[in-house]
């Protein structure tokens, strides 16, 4: 179990790293939470007050506009005050590692780091290193988790699809190098998904991956067949090239989304990708933005669901502005 | 040295379980020491007089350890440990000879650089340091190294350690000018295209965890390219750091059909497996890495059978820093010296082996792969030893470890068996 440390003695949430080993209800409360939030900033005002007083730093060592951009959004609405900062990773061959930079900023009195990296187990590293009271949230680890993208997923999934235990669900691409796959699927397993399907040629397919719970297909067609959800994956072209795929046109030609192949989808199924695609290649245009894809709501349910996170963690009780929906919550409360 | 300052040197250890692999020997006797060589190995009281004894009733005695791979950091790498600092956690864990690799910096590939070490080895005392020439020049796998004036210097084998050779070609070559010097080849077989940089086990674990895997392949097929070359040169090789069943068993086969090859393990590999770096445990990121539990498995069955002859440290000890860090950018490796020992005892409490089945993997059949006079409690022989008390309960202590390096993934775990003594030349290096 590599969750533990996410949690506090009671099993609240006191940092997000990965989905694996959250609770059903845990995850449930997430999603209620943030859509609370997503009704209470459907107004002009968008402003609420669970951070004010606290800071919140993006600390990203990879490039990022939209996830980084949504976790602003999402903690700004809060009113907490947000640094971002950009750190190459050239800045930590200066000698500084990167725990020194962890104190340094800790040093400024924030209450919660927002990180991203390129290795695998960094958010777990910065969680075993914080100070006691300050919170790690996973913006997206190597190829290990993607916590929040998994949840706005299934905010995405419940919103068009209500229950999780009759749907059949296929992600579909470069999985091997996915966090977004692996934190999805943790969700899906948790939530009591009727079926999980990875699609990909055998080269994107992680050894091992059926042991999270997961069927492994080669080709699209039979992939789809029946399923209710498709979550496509973004496909890094720089990575692909020779060395797992021979090339774009070719993994279009098998594995692409396109309107031929949306007929093997159940009439009622929805299409989703984390973006940014890549048109032609993942999904072809028309389908992108066709009645079935969820794509953009996706983006805008990111912020709900990084508000819900970080107001959770934080843990202030949510003002009375945002009545708590589930009787999860409640008898929480009630407890109290 | 006088006759008289010998015989007041002199000891006998009285009423110890004697464990000599070379002789099949295990039984409760005697051993006497005079002039820093065994003089007397006995089941019965020797006639002659010692100055000096030690009553040895419940111990254990067997040749002191010879431990195949172990990186003192010296020269190159002294903010992780030094020759002297290395020697002693060498001698409290009950080891007498190791044998370092080439990959120091400056790389072991010439005379001058054996001579260094071996200045420092002497100057640190009471433990024999045997060294690996390089097969490439730098490692670089591009030209060979001279082995011959490497042999002339000292080098008591040839080696790439982890690094790659230009091509197959270069393998094959210098294998056949290694067998022509008579050097044994020790390699780490892993392939470094299909290891990718990876940093676990290729299977569920990493998969699940997002870690760069390192496929059995990697293993397999390196071992099946070197026996390849073995059949068509008749040079010796040995295969350092076992990790896969399949490598094990590939191994296992070329030796029944009598081609000179040998193995070894490293002690975690017997013990920890892939689930370990479970919570990305930097202090289980080793190279090769952890597999699986059969692997495991197939490893202990490999050392009791004997395919695997020789169990090793593959003592990597690290600084904290190297370890500090998101596993995959932390540095591989275990400091191993002080646990060597102890790990292989579970072996025995587990009655996997027995204790002389012991004697034989840490010292009597590593002293013959690395061709040293040792290994044995042969009358003559340097008086190289260790005695161990089989049955202390201990708990090993991070921060009490004589190495430099604390990087070990068994702090905290509890140990039966401790070294009690450790006599180097006759003389007591160590004492619990």
């Amino acid at each position: 179990m590599t969750s533990n440390i996410q949690l506090d003695s009671s099993g609240r949430l006191k940092h997000l790293l990965t989905l694996e080993g959250l609770s059903k209800p845990l995850i449930l409360q997430i999603l209620d939470q943030a859509a609370a939030f997503a009704d209470a900033t459907q107004g002009r005002d968008k402003k609420l007050d669970h951070l004010r007083g606290r800071t919140v730093i993006n600390l990203f060592f990879e490039a990022s506009t939209r996830t980084r951009t949504t976790f602003e959004l999402a903690a700004t609405r809060l009113s907490a005050d947000v640094l971002n900062l950009q750190v190459a990773a050239s800045s930590t061959s200066k000698g500084e590692t990167l725990l020194d930079t962890l104190k340094t900023l800790e040093a400024m009195q924030a209450d919660m780091f927002v990180i991203r990296h390129d290795a695998s187990g960094a958010a777990h590293f910065f969680a075993e290193h914080a100070a006691p009271g300050v919170a790690i949230l996973n913006a997206g680890d190597g190829r290990h988790a993607h916590p929040t993208q998994g949840l706005l997923d299934m905010y995405t999934i419940r919103k068009a699809k209500g229950d999780f235990s009759k749907l059949k669900v296929a992600i579909v691409g470069d999985v091997v190098h996915s966090r977004v796959a692996r934190s999805n699927i943790h969700a899906l397993r948790t939530l009591g998904a009727k079926e999980i399907r990875v699609v990909a040629p055998p080269t994107l397919v992680p050894a091992g991956i059926e042991q999270m719970g997961v069927k492994v297909f080669h080709s699209l067609e039979a992939g789809l067949d029946g399923v209710d959800v498709v979550i496509l994956l973004r496909l890094q072209k720089e990575r692909m090239l020779g060395a797992f795929l021979p090339s774009m046109s070719e993994f279009h030609r098998d594995f692409g989304l396109t309107k031929a192949r949306i007929k093997h989808l159940k009439p009622d199924a929805i299409i989703m990708h984390p973006g940014p695609i890549n048109r032609g290649v993942e999904i072809e245009g028309d389908v992108a933005y066709g009645p079935r894809s969820l794509i953009l709501q996706q983006v805008s349910h990111g912020i709900a669901v990084r508000m819900a996170v970080m107001a959770m963690i934080l843990g202030r009780e949510p003002e009375t502005e945002v009545a708590p929906k589930t009787k999860t919550k409640k008898s929480a409360r009630a407890a109290r | 040295m006088s006759k008289t300052a010998t015989n007041a040197d002199s000891l006998l250890i009285e009423s110890a379980r004697l464990l000599d692999p070379a002789s099949g020997l295990d039984a409760t006797g005697f051993l006497g020491i005079r002039d820093g060589k065994i003089a007397y190995v006995g089941k019965t009281r020797p006639k002659d007089k010692y100055a000096k004894s030690i009553d040895a009733k419940g111990l254990w005695l067997m040749p002191g350890l010879v431990d195949l791979a172990a990186r003192f950091r010296e020269p190159g790498l002294t903010t992780k440990a030094t020759i002297v600092t290395e020697t002693r956690a060498a001698q409290a864990g009950g080891i007498t000879a190791v044998v370092l690799p080439p990959d120091t910096s400056p790389v072991i590939d010439s005379p001058a650089v054996v001579d260094r070490i071996r200045g420092k080895a002497l100057a640190a005392g009471g433990l024999d340091i045997h060294m690996l020439g390089a097969l490439t020049k730098g490692l670089a796998g591009e030209a060979l190294a001279e082995m011959s004036s490497l042999k002339q210097a000292g080098c008591i084998g040839v080696s790439n350690a982890a690094f790659g050779l230009r091509d197959s070609l270069m393998g094959r070559r210098a294998l056949e000018y290694a067998q022509g010097l008579g050097l044994t080849v020790h390699v780490f077989p892993q392939n470094p295209a299909l290891a990718n940089g990876g940093c676990a086990h290729e299977g569920p674990v990493a998969t699940r965890l997002g870690l760069l895997p390192i496929p059995e392949a990697a293993e397999v097929s390196a071992i099946r390219f070197w026996i390849t070359l073995v059949e068509d040169t008749g040079a010796s090789v040995h295969f350092g750091r076992l990790s896969t069943a399949r490598g094990a068993a590939l191994v296992e086969a070329a030796q029944k059909r009598g081609l000179p090859v040998t193995a070894d393990v490293a002690a975690h590999q017997l013990f920890l497996i892939d689930t370990d770096v479970e919570g990305f445990n930097a202090m289980c990121h080793v190279i090769p890495p952890l597999r699986s539990a059969d692997d495991r498995d197939a490893l202990r069955a490999a050392v009791k059978r004997g395919v695997i002859g020789a169990i090793c440290s593959d003592h990597q000890p690290h600084e904290a820093d190297a370890k500090t860090n998101p596993f995959p950018l932390t540095e591989p490796g275990i400091s191993g010296l002080e646990t060597l020992l102890p790990l292989t005892l579970r072996l025995v409490h587990e009655k996997i082996l027995t204790p002389l089945q012991a004697a034989e993997r840490l010292s009597g059949t590593p002293a013959k792969i690395a061709g040293i006079a040792a290994g044995t409690l042969s009358v003559g022989q340097s008086a190289d030893l260790v005695l161990i008390n089989p049955n202390t309960r201990w708990t090993l202590q991070a921060d009490a470890l004589l190495s430099n390096g604390h990087n070990t993934p068994f702090a905290g775990s509890a140990f039966t068996g401790q070294v009690q003594k450790t006599l180097y030349r006759g003389r007591t290096v160590y004492n619990q």
